[in-house]
């Protein structure tokens, strides 16, 4: 009997769209993993920092604002200063094919875009998980 | 990446300097119940002790988690570093669960003194109670001064949790049935503070009256020695009644230097060996020889579950007697 996979779920800044995020809480929650929410439009310091305190295996930022190319640069510096190196950082929302491609070299294990199925995210989630071992 | 494995036995150094992701992973560690960190826990219980653990307990909605961003920051202005374990229950259906309680504690997230940790209750057997107050361990030991567990207080496991606090605090809300609802989940009784919360509300003081008549006809009054539980009020969005709360806490906490503080970390202490000895034995239990074919037969109903614990327990008994 393994513990839940833990994942921090975050929005960022001005971006008020959070069906999605909803929807991915609840997906995540009935693929049996724990859900920490916490709110709207925190900033990148205050997400690091929960995610952090929680210890969560997975921290997901969802951004439908076009803001992906700042914000992620500051969360990866902020875990960095935190001393945290295994966290898996994961991106949801919409943003453009050239930005995936730039978000994926900067260390975002992986980007989910709109429609994708609810067990395609709880699969890839999990795959992260089981490939990154013991921690 | 490169990913360092830390053994917990290591985190025990960073943890107590307050590294704050030293005393993260120890308590995911104690969470999951990693056999690898037990050793570690063990130590760290050792050394704990020090800090205050305040449990605060109540029917979901009753404006717990709101109250608990109100009275760290009141707690804070007295210079206390603060902890808080906030506890939601799983999905019974997934085991799955969604941790909102942060969302009302918004304000304190970048206080480098306030620690925030949001733990589901998993329903499984024993375990939960067990690792929450190890995490209050791990907590104690990072130096806070006060540790404030949230939970529901349904279910057995987490008015032990509850109970296992230095100082209850129990809160029931206008607006959610005209009852008392802490009377139908049965934790009126361990209040050591009983607080109404939401008392902006302008149906406050029906709550208020009923609750104070039922204490009256003796239902529910903790007959804790020397110490009769205060009824407060707070509104949380008028920040009113928090002073009260914290002198309360305070001289809840002094009653504790006497004979009533002894007898109450007694029974944490019994119950938290017994929760240890539960969960150890059940785990032996289960790698007996017979636990497999006995499961069976209980299942084929050639047997009863209480003849086939017999059988279990019995055989254990002999091979460890035999050593
Ligand atoms: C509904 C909607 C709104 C609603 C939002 C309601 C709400 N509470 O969420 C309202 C009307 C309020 C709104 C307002 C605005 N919107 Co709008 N909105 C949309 C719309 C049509 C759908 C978004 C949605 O809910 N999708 C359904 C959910 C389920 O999908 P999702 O969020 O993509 O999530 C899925 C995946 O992305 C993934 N996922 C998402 N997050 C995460 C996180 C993790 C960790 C993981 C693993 C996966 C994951 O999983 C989900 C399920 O598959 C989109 C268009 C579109 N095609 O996306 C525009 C869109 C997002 N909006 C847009 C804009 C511009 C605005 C406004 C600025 C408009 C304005 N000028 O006022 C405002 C801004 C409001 C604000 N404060 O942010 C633009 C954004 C452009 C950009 N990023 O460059 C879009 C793309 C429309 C467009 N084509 O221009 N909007
Ligand atoms: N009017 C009023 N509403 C409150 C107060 N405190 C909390 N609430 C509301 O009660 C609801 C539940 O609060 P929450 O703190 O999440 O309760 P919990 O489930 O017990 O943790 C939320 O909608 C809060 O906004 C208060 O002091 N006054
Ligand atoms: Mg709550």
């Amino acid at each position: 009997m393994s513990a839940p996979i833990r994942v921090l779920l975050a929005k960022v800044g001005l971006d008020g769209h959070d069906r999605g995020v909803k929807v991915v809480a609840r997906t995540l929650r009935d693929g049996g993993m724990d859900v920490v929410y916490t709110g709207l439009h925190r900033t990148p310091e205050e997400v690091v920092t929960a995610a952090v305190q929680e210890d969560v295996d997975i921290l997901g930022v969802s951004l439908l604002s076009g803001v992906q190319m700042t914000v992620f640069p500051k969360i990866f510096a902020l875990l960095k200063e935190k001393k945290v190196d295994d966290m898996i950082v994961v991106a949801g929302g919409v943003m453009p094919d050239e930005d995936v491609e730039k978000l994926k070299k900067m260390g975002v294990a992986e980007i989910l875009l709109q429609d994708t199925p609810p067990q395609e995210i709880i699969d890839t989630l999990t795959g992260l998980v089981e490939a990154r071992g013991a921690r | 990446m490169a990913r360092r494995y830390v053994p917990s036995l290591e985190l025990i150094g960073p943890a107590s300097d307050g590294e704050t992701w030293a005393v993260a992973r120890l308590i995911s560690r104690a969470e999951a119940g990693v056999p690898e960190a037990r050793e570690a826990i063990g130590q760290i219980y050792k050394r704990a002790g020090r800090a205050h653990v305040i449990g605060i307990t109540g029917v979901p909605g009753s404006g717990k988690s709101t109250l608990v961003g109100k009275l760290v920051q009141r707690l804070r202005d007295d210079g206390l570093r603060v902890a808080i374990v906030a506890i939601d229950p799983s999905s019974p259906y997934s085991g799955g669960s969604i941790l909102g309680d942060r969302i009302r504690m918004s304000d304190l997230v970048l206080d480098p003194d306030v620690f925030i940790r949001s733990m589901a209750t998993r329903g499984a057997v024993g375990g939960m109670a067990h690792a929450a107050l190890d995490v209050v361990d791990i907590l104690d030991l990072a130096g806070f001064d006060k540790i404030i567990i949230e939970t529901v207080g349904v279910g057995q496991d987490e008015v032990e949790i509850a109970k296992s606090s230095h100082t209850t605090v129990v809160v029931s809300a206008p607006g959610l049935g005209d009852e008392i609802q802490a009377i139908k989940a049965g934790i009126l009784e361990i209040a050591d503070i009983h607080v109404v919360s939401k008392c902006d509300r302008s149906d406050a003081n029906r709550t208020m009256t009923d609750l104070k008549m039922m204490l009256k006809d003796g239902i529910g009054s903790a007959l804790t020695r020397g110490w009769l539980p205060p009824v407060l009020e707070t509104s949380s969005l008028n920040e009113e009644g928090f002073e009260e709360l914290v002198a309360s806490l305070d001289k809840h906490l002094t009653s504790l230097d006497g004979p009533a503080g002894v007898e109450r970390r007694a029974q944490i202490s019994a119950f938290r060996l017994q929760k240890a000895a539960e969960t150890l034995l059940l785990e032996r239990l289960r790698q007996q020889a017979n636990y497999g074919t006995q499961t069976r037969r209980v299942s084929d109903r050639a047997t009863d579950p209480y003849a086939a614990a017999t059988a279990i327990v019995d055989q254990f008994s002999r091979e460890t007697t035999h050593v």
